[in-house]
């Protein structure tokens, strides 16, 4: 499941996940102090841009996918972050009410 | 799955050559899964309580952009080497992969030296773990992150001396593979610290 | 520190407790001393990574600790038989009730199961250990080493009087300043990261472990649900992990978390013990309902009806018994959104479980039934859980409960499912695994004589306190005043104590008494069973399998019986069999946990780093070990399945 392919030469894989970490983080940075978009939209954006990044992470340099164990892989990592979501924006929700 | 397990295949990289390694590389991922959901309560800790200051300072007032991104480029730069020192190990070159990986460990022994520092300077303003639950809350998340990649560069050492003493063997190609899944996670857990902890402390 | 105030004083209970701890060290030494047993105890035991012994030792630990915590809930029980008791004060109450709640929950229902599925979960799918056997012996001592922490509280230092739950405020330093709670947050804390390195273990021994041909819908019912469970372990125990952190935080360096002034939220407790608290419920009981399954089919001689139904809601529960979790504090005033949609998929919940109890209604169905102790065991199971249940989504509707939170109506739901459940789970499996485990069954009469015992003791117990909470009784109250008519259905429910404790003593001298008279088992298949544990002799021989069992279906060892009578072995087809290492490292670095575990409670931090250092040291020499196990060759192999094979 495309762990050895082919020997590349170069690790092109890595640099183009490096750079677009590094815009990625610029943007971010950008977006959230100098772009005077409205509070929950700079909110929905930095957040996305994190997703994507931490994705790039995973599959550019870490090939979660790869190996005889790609698949339980993947979906152990997409549960993880469905539960991180349920216990992040679950107890901002529940907890709440406290003032 | 359970059938293909005996599978010896020349063609894969060392670290999956044999049965042993895989099952400890998957259980690693698991691991991580954990770490995820361990780092999420942290998360969701620091979110619940970051507006709760106390008589202590805020975020806003106690950010500075320059260390956070100092910080965060010198984490993101030695993910991508620690990355290369994979690559390298894949073409099966010791003198590279060891290279990389020094270079990895120079880079997060920075990324600590700045983060103590940042500590250091938010105790002098007065601003410690006790001042409020927003600090506590900062602090333990931060500092957890903070003392994963300590770890990291420990076990990192250690593997650097295995691969002097033993070279590049099924085993220690196992081992280096999975520090590099540890060294990478790190990472993705401090892109959402960058994001959740600083951007959103210096915006809201 | 004075010694007056190390050590408990002033109780003549505490003091008969010194006396038999003492007397019982003293008498374990001079055994293994005289029998000349050190030796034994530590290569066959305690450097044990065989995943069948580690399983007997979760076990030993967990009646162990169902005797401690059967005796709280006695000293419980004798003070609320009448009013205005002085048995106990209210003090010494709730240091009972907490540490009763504790105990039963992580330290008996947890290692119980945990043990039967070292056990049986490899056996089952045809493997010759766990995927990490070194990381499994690690799991067991963190286990003990953490329970051994949490019990000597009671000697040393104080206990913790907070409730199994530990809320904020009452469990920070403010309410509850001497050690007690300390113990709680560590003692949990150690013992939880033996947990969840079980989980993972587990999961990638299930995932990638099976015998050949065994596909994930061949697998047998118990795995399927230890599969689920590990999941379950693998993403809620991190919560606990880091709220135990920072209730010791709070504790030991004054932060903020949880207090009452610079911001802290003592509710925020709740919220995240019960993130993972929910789960950890249906850790618990679905290896119940694998258990049930199992016993079910094979005394029903049937396969399991609607299987696939079964695995589909046992998946479902994974996933809904994340977003439940407010279910355990609807009165803390979230508001109506919150508590509607948590009301509703509570509710939800009930819907897979309610699949299940027809699942096993119709595996019964024209079965030719064999009414062993398993199998009353498993068939008291359902209706008596069916009660836990009802009760449960009376509670899960978010307005009622405001009527029944807190009051006896609670105690007795959660005793219904945690006592109908898995108490009742552990005895039904312990029965019916008992001959693999040691070569000999335990005696049936005696069996059906607890059974029975401490079934009836069970209903007359609890099903009076629905009535209790009803009329008015709260719990976790020390003594309640004449006049209230509470009375007469408190002396029931002690009566009713007192049956299941006699049904325990009666499982114990079985236990005793089948070892030195109970039918040994020469067959390893003693109940006609369907699954592959059984295709193996009883104890099995320490790689478990000569060779590799080939499945082709579900039941598979049934369908061998059918096809081939019985799991077939060629000499020529043996090959050298490659095993782990003993190793002592897990034992030592969890007396190191132990060390600075004591150390923190204490807020001795010298002695705290000093066993870190060895536990960092411990890990170090692990990575540097260079030990590949060890080859059986066919001779041995030969020899050994010869001798085994001898009665069958
Ligand atoms: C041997 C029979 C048992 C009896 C007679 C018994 C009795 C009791 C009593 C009287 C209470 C305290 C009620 C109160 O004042 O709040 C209690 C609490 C509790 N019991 Fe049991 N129990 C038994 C077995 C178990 C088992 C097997 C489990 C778990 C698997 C369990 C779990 C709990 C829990 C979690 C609590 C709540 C503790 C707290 O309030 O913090 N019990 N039990
Ligand atoms: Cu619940």
């Amino acid at each position: 499941m495309g762990t050895n392919g082919h020997h590349e030469s170069f690790p092109w894989k890595h640099l183009i996940g490096f750079v677009l970490s590094l815009l990625l983080t610029f943007a971010a940075l950008w977006v959230a102090l100098s772009s005077g978009l409205p509070l929950k939209a700079v909110i929905v954006v930095i957040v996305l841009f994190a997703m994507i990044q931490a994705s790039l992470q995973l599959f550019m340099f870490m090939h979660v996918a790869e190996s005889d164990s790609g698949k339980v892989q993947t979906f152990n990592m997409v549960y993880s972050f469905f539960i991180a979501v349920v216990v992040v924006a679950g107890s901002v929700w529940v907890m709440q009410f406290v003032l | 799955m359970g059938e293909a397990v005996h599978r010896y295949d020349e063609t894969m990289p060392l670290e999956y050559r044999t049965e042993e390694n895989r099952l400890n590389i998957l259980g690693f991922w698991i691991f991580l899964g954990a770490e995820v959901v361990l780092f999420a309560t942290l998360f969701a800790t620091y979110l619940v309580l970051f507006q709760r200051t106390g008589s202590g300072p805020t975020a806003q007032e106690l950010f500075q952009v320059k260390d956070v991104l100092i910080e965060t480029l010198l984490l993101l730069t030695s993910s991508f080497t620690c990355g290369l020192a994979i690559f390298e190990m894949r073409r099966g070159r010791l003198a590279g992969l060891l290279a990389w990986l020094l270079v990895t460990l120079l880079l997060g022994i920075g990324f600590i030296t700045f983060e103590v520092r940042e500590f250091i300077h938010y105790v002098h303003e007065g601003a410690t773990m006790q001042t409020s639950a927003f600090l506590s809350s900062f602090f333990v998340l931060v500092g957890t992150h903070g003392a994963h990649v300590s770890l990291g560069i420990g076990w990192m050492i250690f593997i650097i001396i295995q691969l002097l003493q033993r070279g590049l063997t099924v085993k220690t190609a196992r081992k280096v593979f999975i520090v590099s899944l540890y060294w990478h996670f790190l990472d993705v857990v401090w892109i959402f610290i960058f994001t959740l902890v600083y951007l959103l402390g210096m915006v809201v | 520190m004075k010694w007056s105030e190390f050590f408990v004083t002033g109780e003549p209970l505490i003091y008969a407790a010194d006396v038999a701890i003492v007397l019982t060290m003293v008498g374990i030494v001079f055994v293994l001393t005289y029998f000349k047993k050190w030796k034994w105890i530590w290569n066959e035991w305690l450097t044990t990574v065989d995943h069948k012994k580690i399983g007997v030792m979760y076990i030993i630990c967990a009646v162990l600790m169902l005797f401690r915590g059967g005796v709280d809930a006695l000293l419980m029980r004798a003070q609320l038989t009448a009013p205005n008791m002085n048995f106990l004060d209210a003090q010494h109450y709730n240091e009972i009730f907490t540490t009763h709640g504790t105990i039963m929950i992580l330290f008996m229902a947890m290692p119980f199961i945990i043990g039967l599925m070292n056990i049986v979960v490899p056996l089952q799918i045809g493997a010759r250990d766990v995927a990490f056997p070194y990381l499994n012996a690690l799991s067991f001592w963190l286990f003990f080493f953490g329970a051994m922490l949490f019990n000597i509280s009671f000697v040393i230092g104080g206990s913790p009087d907070a409730g199994w739950t530990a809320y904020f405020p009452l469990a920070g330093n403010e309410f509850s300043p001497g050690v007690g709670n300390n113990y709680y947050a560590v003692s949990l804390q150690i013992s939880g990261i033996g947990t969840l390195m079980t989980g993972i273990n587990f999961l990638v021994t299930i995932l990638k472990m099976r015998a050949p041909g065994m596909t994930l819908m061949r697998m047998p019912m118990f795995t399927w649900t230890i599969l689920i469970t590990c999941v379950l372990i693998v993403f809620a125990f991190p919560v606990l992990t880091v709220a135990l952190a920072l209730m010791t935080f709070d504790r030991l360096f004054d932060t903020q978390f949880f207090t009452m002034a610079n911001g802290g939220m003592s509710m925020l407790w709740a919220n995240l013990f019960w993130i993972w608290g929910h789960p950890e419920v249906y850790i618990v009981i679905l290896p119940a309902f694998g258990i049930f399954s199992e016993i079910v089919s094979t005394f029903a001689q049937k396969r399991l009806f609607g299987y696939k139904a079964m695995v589909y809601s046992i998946v479902g529960i994974a996933f809904l018994s994340f977003i439940v979790w407010v279910h355990h504090f609807f009165t803390m005033g979230a508001g109506p959104e919150v508590n509607s949609v948590f009301s509703i998929t509570t509710m939800a919940v009930a819907i897979p479980t309610g699949v299940k109890i027809f699942n096993w209604l119709f595996t019964l169905r024209k079965g030719k039934i064999r009414f062993t102790t398993a199998m009353l065991w498993s068939l008291a199971f359902i209706p008596n859980f069916v009660i836990g249940g009802v009760t449960g989504v009376m509670l899960a509707m978010a307005a009622a409960d405001y009527q029944y939170h807190n009051s006896y109506f609670l105690i007795a739901h959660f005793h219904y499912v945690l006592i109908a459940g898995v108490v009742f789970a552990c005895f039904a499996g312990l029965h019916y695994w008992y001959p693999k485990m040691f070569g000999h069954m335990l005696n049936e009469r005696l069996g059906k004589w607890t059974f029975w015992l401490f079934m009836i003791g069970f209903n007359v117990c609890f099903f009076p306190m629905y009535f209790l909470g009803l009329m008015g009784m709260t719990r976790r109250m020390y003594t309640y005043s004449d006049g209230l008519g509470w009375t007469p259905l408190n002396v029931v429910a002690t009566v009713g104590a007192v049956l299941m404790g006699i049904g325990f003593i009666v499982l114990c001298y079985n236990i005793y008494y089948s070892a030195r008279y109970g039918e040994r088992d020469m067959t390893g298949d003693p109940w006609n069973g369907r699954t592959l544990e059984w295709a193996t002799a009883s104890p099995p021989v320490h790689y478990n399998f000569p060779v590799t069992p080939i499945v082709d279906d579900l039941d598979a060892y049934w369908v061998m019986k059918k096809k081939q009578g019985g799991f077939q072995v060629k000499e020529e087809e043996l090959k050298p069999i490659h095993m782990p290492s003993n190793s002592g490292r897990p034992f030592w670095i969890s007396v190191a946990f132990f060390v600075a575990g004591f150390g923190l409670v204490f807020k001795w931090f010298a002695l705290a780093i000093a066993g870190a250092l060895f536990i960092v040291l411990g890990l170090i020499l692990r990575s540097f070990e260079n030990d590949d196990g060890y080859h059986i060759g066919v001779d041995e192999i030969k020899r050994t399945e010869r001798a085994a094979r001898k009665g069958a």
